[in-house]
């Protein structure tokens, strides 16, 4: 197994342990918020606008980190440098 | 398949590089500047409006309705640079559905841009607010211990704006090409819908956020200044 195939390994396995761990995690702590936001909800239906505005500030905060991961798989995906450094030094396309 | 609609590049001379990001950029704008100019052309006191003078006002008035209750200052203040973030980003990631089009903000370079305005906004309205030492002061507020923790949190805030509003648009794009080599009969649409949809609330969330940067530097004269009636709670 020469460099090329090794660092393809590894960048496609990394990539999916990363979005793997990263999405799960970030939506079970998205899925609580949101389900505290909805018992608030219902027993304060008067401050309705200002829950659903944190929600959704909170919600995409929380977010974020599960985007950080699913950035980082595809950078190692479509954009790995490595990848790039290696194939233009081995002179493969 | 790209990543970002910086790989198409239509037009190059030395380094001077016309992407498709920056074409796109400049029709947005020019598109929004052409709106607003045909609709604001003939203004007028009668009490009947165009079509496109309610929109705009109905735009308008909800951006300064929230200001006003995200803030809690006069949202004059704010009003033309989180309106000219959210109406970019919003124009930018509606236009999805024309055929052909690449959103500007599926491209880390035009996020980051507009993140670095944010970053340059915020110690601008705390000092206009404040002066410069007392901005300064509020680097050290909690304890000059936080300092370091106060100037992270600066970059890594930015950054994640840039990065968050990037990697929406950018896993909207990339998952319609995908679900378009599997199932391209109906499932694009839905999730081009879905796409519109998360289009939106990104650009709520990034102006939100930048507002409540802006006002989280501007406010502390604010509560000094006005005694607080106490918080009725329900």
């Amino acid at each position: 197994m020469d460099n090329v195939e090794l660092i393809g390994m590894v960048s496609i396995i990394t990539a999916g342990v990363t979005i793997g761990f990263g999405a799960p995690i970030t939506a079970i702590c998205e899925g609580w918020a949101v389900s505290r936001a909805k018992t608030e909800l219902a027993q304060q239906p008067d401050a309705a606008p200002t829950i659903s505005r944190t929600l959704f500030i909170g919600v995409a905060m929380c977010k974020s980190s599960a985007i950080y991961g699913f950035v980082v798989s595809m950078i190692l995906i479509f954009a790995n440098p490595f990848w790039n450094h290696v194939v233009a030094a081995s002179g493969r396309q | 398949m790209n990543i970002t609609p910086d790989a198409i590049v239509y037009w190059q001379m030395g380094y001077v590089k016309v992407t498709a990001t920056l074409v796109f950029t400049w029709v947005i704008m020019a598109l929004l500047a052409a709106c607003s100019w045909l609709v604001t052309r003939r203004l007028s006191t009668d009490t009947r409006l165009s079509r496109g003078l309610n929109f705009l006002e109905i735009l308008v008035i909800g951006i300064r309705g929230q200001i006003r209750d995200v803030a809690g200052q006069n949202p004059d203040r704010f009003l033309p640079f989180i309106g000219t973030l959210f109406l970019f980003i919003v124009v930018s990631n509606l236009l999805v559905i024309v055929p052909g089009y690449q959103s500007p903000t599926g491209s880390l370079s035009t996020t980051a841009a507009l993140a670095l305005c944010v970053f340059v906004a915020i110690p601008v309205f705390g000092i206009a607010d404040r002066g410069l030492w007392g901005h300064l002061k509020t680097y050290i507020r909690p304890h000059p211990l936080m300092l370091p923790f106060n100037v992270l949190g600066e970059l890594t805030r930015t950054m994640s704006l840039a990065i968050r509003l990037f990697g929406n648009i950018m896993s909207g794009s990339m998952i319609a090409a995908t679900v378009l080599a599997i199932a391209p009969l109906l499932f694009p649409i839905l999730l081009n819908a879905l796409g519109l949809l998360i289009g939106v609330i990104q650009a709520y969330i990034f102006s939100i956020l930048a507002l409540v940067f802006i006002a989280s530097a501007t406010r502390v004269r604010q509560v000094e200044d006005q005694s607080h009636p106490p918080c009725e709670t329900g």
